[in-house]
């Protein structure tokens, strides 16, 4: 169930799951090239090689182009990373550059390094 | 009344200059009050405490928008649910889930759930936007509805940033030229807790809900409606099962067509009073009177009339029930049954304590509405009076208003205080009305009697007599007052004085009778003397005819023989002797 969820949607940005993890899927959630998603990405980015190296799937969600998407996952800040899983979904607003603050967002502090 | 007549004329003035456009909100009286409605492709912020009904003002906005005036709308609920809103406003007619189907209505639930979220460095509410605008482009909205948008402030910590990013909303639904509702929790001494109204600049409406002796009014206000007359004062509002109805207080424009129709009262003696012919069409009578002197007989006969000529009446009791009037008019001869039976008479009953002032007059209006007819009679008005006899006068005034506007007769009875100033009702409502009927007791030697005057009649010669009031198996009598020395008698001392009266004709008569006996012996006597000296008379003069006779014969002979005498004689000028 899990896994096809995720080939039905294949992240964009890289992320393959090692298998014996629990695997996290991540959407963040951007509206156009503004210097905050920017730099949310960019920190996501590293947080996630830095920390869940093989154990994320990325998703970034452009909602100029999906606007739709905004209501059915309820997004309301911008820039807005949401784990969808493992349950239950979590949402870490802002430009992520707090690295510890994400960790605990995404509860998987425990897990880094 | 002046300043209605003075806010209607600038309403027409000002429709001369360049107004700011109106979007009509389809609220019974709303647009009354603000000369149109809610500012057109602007902001406008409904504020008030929970439960005084901002969301039903917000979406009845939006679902009039949508379903009469051809606006399609966008609701965002940050609060409720849409399926709980489709459900709030079920009651109401209204199916949501049908508009949103139809592209009429574009629905939105905003969650926030502050225990999902997690912060971490800057965000903006960008989101927001693209659901508005994916909303807004969908339906190709030009109303909006954010309901309780400062639910955000809970989701969200940085105010700075939100406070900044809901100006930034403001701005960017004036710029897309929506009309946009936007409710808002009152605040400790603000008028929103947020202070929302800051950015807000154009319309500021606030919804209040307040209980006095256990009776609730909502009331609303428009604070702030920038480029517009409007009313300021505290209006009145009702949700009921038709929706938000604001109640004008001050409606009375004055302009009524009049009518030269005449209805009649239902009493014969009382018409004969009216010029003989009723009250006028269209006008509003007051029926005062003391405690049992008669005024719901008066009415009940009205509403008989009425229905007799096959019109309809529509009789408010706020005293009796409907089962109670009927019997009790049964006494005087009117069957009331029978038209409630053929659906000429509607009867409704009400305890006046059930309702606000507001639901009474809104009750009145749905049952005229429904109901379209000719009369109107509540009985009494007095009871209505609870808290603030302003506020009566207000609702009574908006209420005539209202059925002289259709040309419906309204008949109030009204109860004035035993011995008190009659002339003045409590309810200071007779000045309003076109006629006034004062039914008063007199008590004298010992017993009450009803009496019945015409105080005031607006454009008719009217009798100015008091006649007394009789309620008879046969139904209503007045009959004319006995007036005799200056005083008016009624009642025992009527029958007395008018016994009295008769008496006196009598002795009148009979010593009238006796002096015409007597003359005519009187008469005979003198009669039989002109009689007697007439022939005495006629006697005299026969007399004095035979002499004259015997003189003339005498003569004669005396000429003879004097020619005899001559010819003996011989002269022969006889004649010169006899001449000389």
């Amino acid at each position: 169930m899990r896994s096809s969820k995720v080939k039905a949607k294949p992240p964009k940005t890289q992320g393959t799951g090692n298998g014996t993890d629990v695997v996290l899927e991540l959407r963040l959630y951007v509206a156009g090239q503004t210097p905050k998603s920017l730099i949310a990405l960019q920190n996501l980015t590293k947080i996630c090689e830095e920390h869940l190296q093989g154990r994320y799937r990325l998703h970034v969600i452009d909602l100029v182009k999906t606007p739709q998407l905004a209501q059915d996952d309820q997004i309301l800040a911008i820039p807005t990373l949401v784990r969808n899983l493992p349950q239950p979904i979590r949402k870490i607003i802002g430009d992520l550059s707090d690295t510890q603050r994400v960790l605990v967002g995404l509860d998987v502090r425990s897990q880094a390094k | 009344m002046a300043r209605a007549s003075k806010r209607h004329k600038t309403a027409t003035a000002s429709h001369a200059l360049p107004q700011l456009k109106k979007s009509p909100s389809g609220i019974a009286g709303f647009d009354e009050i603000t000369g149109g409605g809610l500012p057109a492709g602007r902001p406008t912020i409904v504020c008030g405490g929970p439960g005084c009904g901002k969301t039903m003002f917000a979406m009845e906005f939006l679902i009039r928008g949508a379903t009469e005036f051809g606006e399609p709308g966008v609701l965002m609920t940050f609060e409720e649910t849409g399926e709980e809103m489709s459900r709030n406003v079920e009651s109401l007619g209204f199916n949501l889930q049908s508009l949103a189907d139809k592209k009429k209505l574009f629905l939105d639930y905003v969650r926030i759930e502050p225990s999902e979220i997690q912060e971490t460095g800057e965000y903006d509410l960008e989101g927001l936007f693209v659901r508005l605008q994916n909303a807004v482009e969908s339906v190709d909205a030009k109303r909006v509805v954010l309901d309780t948008v400062e639910a955000i402030f809970s989701g969200f910590g940085n105010s700075g940033m939100l406070r900044s990013e809901i100006r930034r909303l403001f701005r960017w639904l004036k710029d897309r030229g929506l009309t946009t509702v936007i409710t808002a929790e009152r605040g400790e001494g603000t008028l929103t807790r947020y202070g929302l109204e800051e950015y807000v600049s154009d319309c500021v409406v606030s919804l209040d809900h307040r209980v006095n002796d256990q009776i609730s009014t909502r009331r609303m206000r428009i604070v702030k409606d920038r480029g517009s007359s409007h009313g300021t004062d505290e209006y009145p509002f009702l949700i009921d099962k038709k929706g938000f109805s604001v109640l004008p207080l001050s409606s009375i424009r004055l302009d009524h067509k009049v009518s030269k129709d005449r209805i009649s009262s239902g009493i014969k003696d009382l018409d004969v009073m009216l010029e003989g012919r009723g009250f006028f069409k269209g006008s509003s009578i007051l029926v005062s009177g003391t405690s049992g002197s008669g005024k719901s007989t008066v009415a009940a006969h009205f509403a008989n009339e009425t229905c007799r000529s096959g019109k309809r009446a529509l009789y408010i009791a706020f005293e009796e029930s409907s089962a109670q009037v009927t019997r009790n008019m049964r006494s005087v001869g009117i069957n009331l049954a029978q038209y409630i039976q053929k659906g000429l008479l509607e009867f409704h009953a009400w305890r006046p304590s059930q309702h606000g002032l507001e639901m009474h007059l809104l009750r009145i209006h749905d049952l005229v509405d429904e109901f379209n007819p000719q009369v109107v009679i509540v009985d009494p008005i007095t009871n209505l009076i609870s808290a603030n006899p302003n506020e009566v006068h207000a609702m009574l005034m908006r209420l005539l208003d209202f059925l002289k506007d259709r040309h419906m007769t309204a008949t109030f009875t009204t109860l004035t205080a035993n011995r008190g100033a009659e002339e003045q009702t409590e309810v200071g409502i007779s000045s309003l009305t076109d006629t006034w009927i004062l039914l008063r007791d007199l008590e004298l030697n010992g017993e009450r009697n009803r009496c019945l005057y015409v105080l005031k009649l607006r454009g008719m010669a009217h009798s100015n007599q008091i006649r007394e009031f009789v309620l008879s198996r046969t139904g209503v009598h007045l009959l004319p007052a006995y007036i005799g020395s200056g005083t008016v008698y009624t009642g025992s001392a009527r029958l007395a004085q008018e016994a009295r009266e008769k008496a006196e004709a009598l002795r009148e008569q009979q010593q009238l009778e006796e002096k015409r006996k007597e003359f005519s012996v009187r008469r005979g006597v003198l009669e039989s003397q002109i009689a007697a000296l007439r022939s005495e008379l006629s006697s005299g003069e026969s007399e004095f005819a035979r002499l004259t006779r015997q003189r003339s014969e005498r003569q004669q002979r005396l000429a003879l023989d004097r020619e005899e005498m001559g010819k003996i004689r011989g002269v022969t000028s006889a004649n010169e002797v006899v001449n000389s």
